[in-house]
């Protein structure tokens, strides 16, 4: 891994330049969970890119290694200044959390970054004021962050990322944390600061989950898959600003990125790398029953009538895109649906479910989920074995570990302990941690 | 004060500072008036401190009221030097622990079985040591007391200092890792802000619990060498001597009004201060106030004293941004071996510690000696533990009471904490004279002492559990009409259990300590013994038998560390895993 600090003298030169990063977190023995694998990217002047992906597809981790806060195990970043640029490294970036200090004023939190640089104070002073009142926070100089609402703490947060002039602004996930209206403004005056040419940056790079978002805002944007991370698509989005959401052509742009992103094998792929993604070795998402019915049940209700787009089926039911993709994929696990593009269409069994009462859904469930997930007709096929009709679960979990990597283990045990209960194919008992078949009566 | 104002600050402060109109408001004249008299008194302590040995014997202690201000200052004064070099030591040593994992290794599990074992016992040796460095000064003999009261305050709080860099906001480390601050903005702007509400805390807690070192620290007998430093603890010392009623509750009433000025002057304007390091997004409910920081907020001088001390802060040459390149990715073998190097220097040396402290104690003791010392042991563990359950069995309901009742337990929790502060050894004269009367059994009748200053940590930690009950499940209990029984057993009980656990360990961890001073006690010429270890190590201070309190002092730290991981620890776990309201 280097970090090449160059200076160019052309201005179209590209800003930062990703080759091949390669990320494992956890142990260096190929045992890690590999979260980025042979990603490039090249970030131009004048242009917003959007990193778009669902959770773990490794599209923070990329941020955070532009940013120089994590140290990716292999490839090339090389970030150039542009001339005339007196930072180190310009570089700065926007947290989903705004990561403001609780004890530190507004003006205080704002300036931070300059007196790490050692930039006087008097010069300070008044860089902060003018970052202040060009995002729009003149008058709260001197509150605390407790003092404001959410779209005022993310406001500090970017006047602090921009008064220590950089080139490129990092944002992660910088609305995801507001609500809609809000998230809605904070887009809107950063886009016209952005066009009107007031900010000193010469390029975004933002991380985000929301593809309306990402459509939005984004010159470019990355599709990530997950497990491991690596650029699927790169599209390019020609619409002109102001963009307008109800636009047939935006609405076509963001099927299109659903479709993308559900473009994957009808088994979920194999996490860690090398195992298929079937037999015990299938990693599994904790989803609720309640979130599984629920989905069931809205896909079946008119005007769906069994059969719905993904997109449309989201904006309905206002969820992001990778909330809703996980569910879809659990009810085809489970043959409850079937994923083809953007559309979901459910099985006959699914709709004997919508229809059925607590105690058939039940069964229905039961069948499913010992039929199509081995996981669960082990772990019950052991338990008919034994005289005790008891065993523990560090016994599964060993098992699991054989395929899969521990938070993934770990996730996939929570799904199996709480589609089992709701089945009522075995118990578990949280306090000595083990399975057993005495509850279901 | 470096976080004290918010107000802007700039270069040319220094000059605007002597510019602007001067002109003192009310507030500062009352400001200025307390604050100067703390700073003469202050003065007239520390030239004391420096006067030659001979000193101590031409003008000894007296029991003449007029005095006890002065004595009640020394003892003042000592205490806040303990502080400020427990401070110091914080700083240093808790935050090379967490900074450098090998430090860690060593530091973190010693600062935790120093903040349980009873330091009590160690006074002796440190007092021989220090009397031994300054033989012709009474600096030898204030530098003895003073690291006596620094030893009963520092672990804690170095302790939660540690914890508290172990735990700072990743988003905020991210931010400070991504503008490069240098190691001290880090520490300015995340780290001391962060741990500052816990270490504050614990300062108190510190504060308080070491009075019952200043007591036991300024009037020490070691075999035939008595120091008696002007101070509070030997004028009761004396008093005890002498069989002086008067002057116990004189010392009583001094030590009581010490409490609460300090209170009223240091730390509650502290606390109220520190509420804005509290590392929450959301105004706090009722804020702590204090008269005394408000006061000093509406002074024109000491707002811009916080300023000027801030832009001092400024000027000062910061170290360099050399300590925040990026971690050198190092040799992972190279790494494994290093750890072993040095987890076998420390093995190393505990091996010859433990052999240096075996053949000291066994130049003059024998196995037969560690078996009774054990024996004892028992005893006073037995002790310990029939008072924790009795001290349970009385505070848990009283508490649990009070909890419930917002409008008393605001009244009852400072009240329960001045107690706590309260050194109970100044009470033990009255209840000798009782024994003695009433021709009781010291075996039975000494044991409640070890508890008496220690179970207040068992009251409010449950009255903290008890108010913090979620309403929703007091509403459903009474929409259930659960029965008495049932309600403890399935919402007091688990709620306040964690709670009570804290207290419970507090208190059984401040009764081992005081044990020593609780078996062995005296009142004018007669001395009352209970059978037990803190009665063993007593006497053998007395008695200057050094191989002795050695041999006590082991036993005893094992029985609490033993006492903590089989019984407190588990239960905190289980606590911390089954017992969570959220």
């Amino acid at each position: 891994m280097t970090i090449a600090l160059e200076r160019s003298v052309e201005t179209d030169a590209p800003l930062v330049e990703v080759r091949a990063l390669k990320h494992v977190y956890g142990k260096g023995n190929g045992a890690g969970l590999t979260v980025l694998d042979d990603v490039n990217l090249t970030l131009r002047p004048n242009e917003i890119v959007g990193l778009l992906g669902r959770s773990g597809s490794g599209k923070s981790t990329l941020l955070r290694s532009i940013a120089g806060l994590i140290t990716p195990t292999s490839g090339t970043i090389s970030i150039k200044d542009m001339p005339g640029d007196d930072t180190a490294h310009g570089v700065s970036m926007v947290f989903q959390s705004f990561a403001l200090f609780p004890w530190l004023t507004v003006q205080k939190n704002v300036e931070l970054g300059l007196e790490a640089q050692g930039v006087p104070a008097e010069i300070r002073r008044k860089r902060t004021l003018a970052a202040i009142d060009l995002i729009g926070l003149d008058g709260f100089e001197n509150a605390y962050p407790k003092e404001l609402s959410g779209g005022m703490r993310q406001r500090v947060g970017l006047a602090r990322a921009l008064v220590v002039q950089p080139s490129i602004l990092l944002m992660d996930e910088p609305f995801s944390a507001l609500d809609v209206l809000t998230a809605e403004t904070l887009r809107t005056d950063l886009l016209d600061l952005w066009s009107e040419g007031r900010m000193p940056i010469r390029s975004i790079l933002i991380v985000t989950h929301n593809i309306e978002e990402a459509v939005l805002m984004c010159d470019r944007i990355l599709v990530f898959s997950s497990n491991p991370g690596r650029v699927i698509a790169e599209i390019k989005v020609d619409l002109p600003q102001p963009r307008n959401r109800l636009e047939p052509a935006f609405r076509a742009l963001v099927d299109d990125i659903y479709a993308r992103m559900t473009a994957r094998p009808t088994v979920p792929a194999a996490r860690d790398g090398n195992f298929p993604g079937t037999g015990l070795g299938m990693a599994l998402t904790h989803i609720s029953t309640n979130t599984l019915a629920g989905m069931i049940e809205a896909i079946a209700a008119a005007p769906n009538d069994g059969v719905a787009d993904l997109a449309t089926l989201a904006r309905e039911l206002q969820m992001e895109a990778d909330e809703l993709l996980p569910i879809a994929e659990t009810l085809q696990l489970m043959r409850f649906a079937e994923i083809e593009g953007r559309t979901i269409r459910l099985n006959p069994a699914a709709r004997r479910y919508d229809a059925a009462d607590v105690d058939e859904r039940k069964q229905l469930f039961a069948q499913h989920l010992l039929a199509y997930v081995p996981l669960a007709a082990h772990i019950r096929r052991v338990l008919d074995d034994r005289a005790s009709h008891q065993a523990p679960a560090t016994r599964f979990r060993d098992e699991l570990e054989d395929f899969m990597s521990e938070p993934y283990a770990e996730e996939t045990m929570d799904a199996i302990v709480s589609w089992g209960r709701y089945a009522e194919i075995f118990a578990y008992h949280e306090d000595d941690d083990r399975f057993s078949l005495d509850d279901p009566a | 004060m470096v976080f004290l104002s918010s107000d802007r600050l700039n270069a040319g402060l220094l000059a605007r500072f002597a510019r602007r109109e001067f002109a003192p408001n009310r507030y500062d004249v009352i400001a200025l008036v307390l604050v100067g008299a703390a700073a003469v008194l202050v003065v007239h302590g520390a030239t004391q401190m420096n006067l030659p040995v001979a000193t101590l014997r031409t003008t000894p202690v007296v029991l003449d009221p007029m005095r006890l201000p002065e004595y009640a200052l020394r003892s003042t004064l000592r205490m806040f030097a303990a502080i400020i070099v427990s401070l110091i030591f914080t700083f240093s040593v808790a935050t090379l622990a967490a900074k450098s994992r090998r430090a860690g290794l060593v530091i973190v599990p010693m600062l935790d079985i120093l903040q349980s074992i009873p330091i009590l016992t160690f006074l002796a040796f440190t007092t021989a040591f220090f009397i031994g460095l300054f033989p012709h000064s009474e600096l030898g003999a204030e530098c003895a007391a003073i690291f006596g009261i620094f030893t009963s305050q520092a672990w804690n709080m170095a302790f939660s200092f540690y914890q508290s860099l172990r735990t700072l906001p990743p988003d905020l480390e991210e931010v400070s890792t991504q503008f490069r601050l240098s190691s001290w903005q880090r520490f300015m702007n995340l780290e001391l802000p962060f741990a500052t509400p816990a270490l504050v805390w614990n300062t108190m807690m510190s504060m308080s619990g070491s009075w019952f070192f200043v007591v036991a620290a300024e009037a020490l007998t070691v075999g035939h060498q008595t120091v008696a430093l002007p101070g509070i603890g030997s004028w009761l010392a004396l008093a005890i001597d002498r069989g002086d009623v008067r002057a116990v509750i004189w010392a009583v009433v001094a030590m009581g009004v010490v409490i609460l000025i300090y209170d009223q002057l240091l730390f509650r304007p502290i606390v109220a201060w520190a509420d804005k390091f509290r590392f929450e997004m959301t105004a706090s409910e009722d804020e702590p106030r204090s008269w005394f920081l408000e006061l000093l907020q509406r002074t024109r001088l000491f707002p811009r004293i916080g300023r000027l001390f801030r832009a001092l802060v400024a000027i000062v040459p910061r170290p360099s941004r050399l300590g925040n390149s990026r971690s050198v990715a190092a040799n992972p073998a190279l790494e494994l071996w290093f750890d072993r190097l040095w987890l076998g220097v420390v093995f190393a040396v505990a091996i010859w510690a433990t052999w240096t402290i075996t053949i000291y104690v066994h130049r003059t003791l024998t196995l037969a000696d560690a078996f009774s010392a054990f024996g004892y042991g028992l005893l006073t563990f037995a002790r310990v533990l029939i008072l924790i359950v009795i001290a349970s069995l009385v505070w848990v309901p009283i508490g649990v009471w009070i909890g419930l009742r917002p409008a008393w337990s605001q009244r009852i929790q400072p009240v329960a904490q001045f107690l706590a502060a309260f050194p109970v050894n100044i009470l033990f004269p009255f209840v000798v004279m009782g024994i003695v009367a009433f021709r009781l059994n010291p075996d039975i009748w000494l044991s409640p002492l070890i508890i008496l200053g220690t179970q207040w940590y068992i009251l409010f930690n449950v009255v903290a559990g008890a108010s913090v009950l979620p309403n929703d499940l007091r509403e459903a209990a009474g929409i259930f009409h659960l029965r008495t029984w049932q309600r403890w057993r399935d919402l007091i009980i688990p709620g306040i259990f964690p709670y009570y656990v804290t207290g419970a360990l507090t208190a059984s961890g401040g009764s081992w300590n005081a044990s020593i001073v609780a078996e062995f006690v005296t009142w004018k010429h007669t001395q009352l013994q209970a059978a037990g270890l803190g009665s063993f190590i007593a006497s053998a201070m007395a008695a200057g038998d050094f191989p002795r309190i050695a041999l006590g002092s082991t036993v005893i730290c094992v029985f609490v560390l033993l006492m903590n991981h089989s019984l407190w620890r588990p239960m905190y776990r289980y606590a911390a895993k089954n017992l969570r309201l959220n």
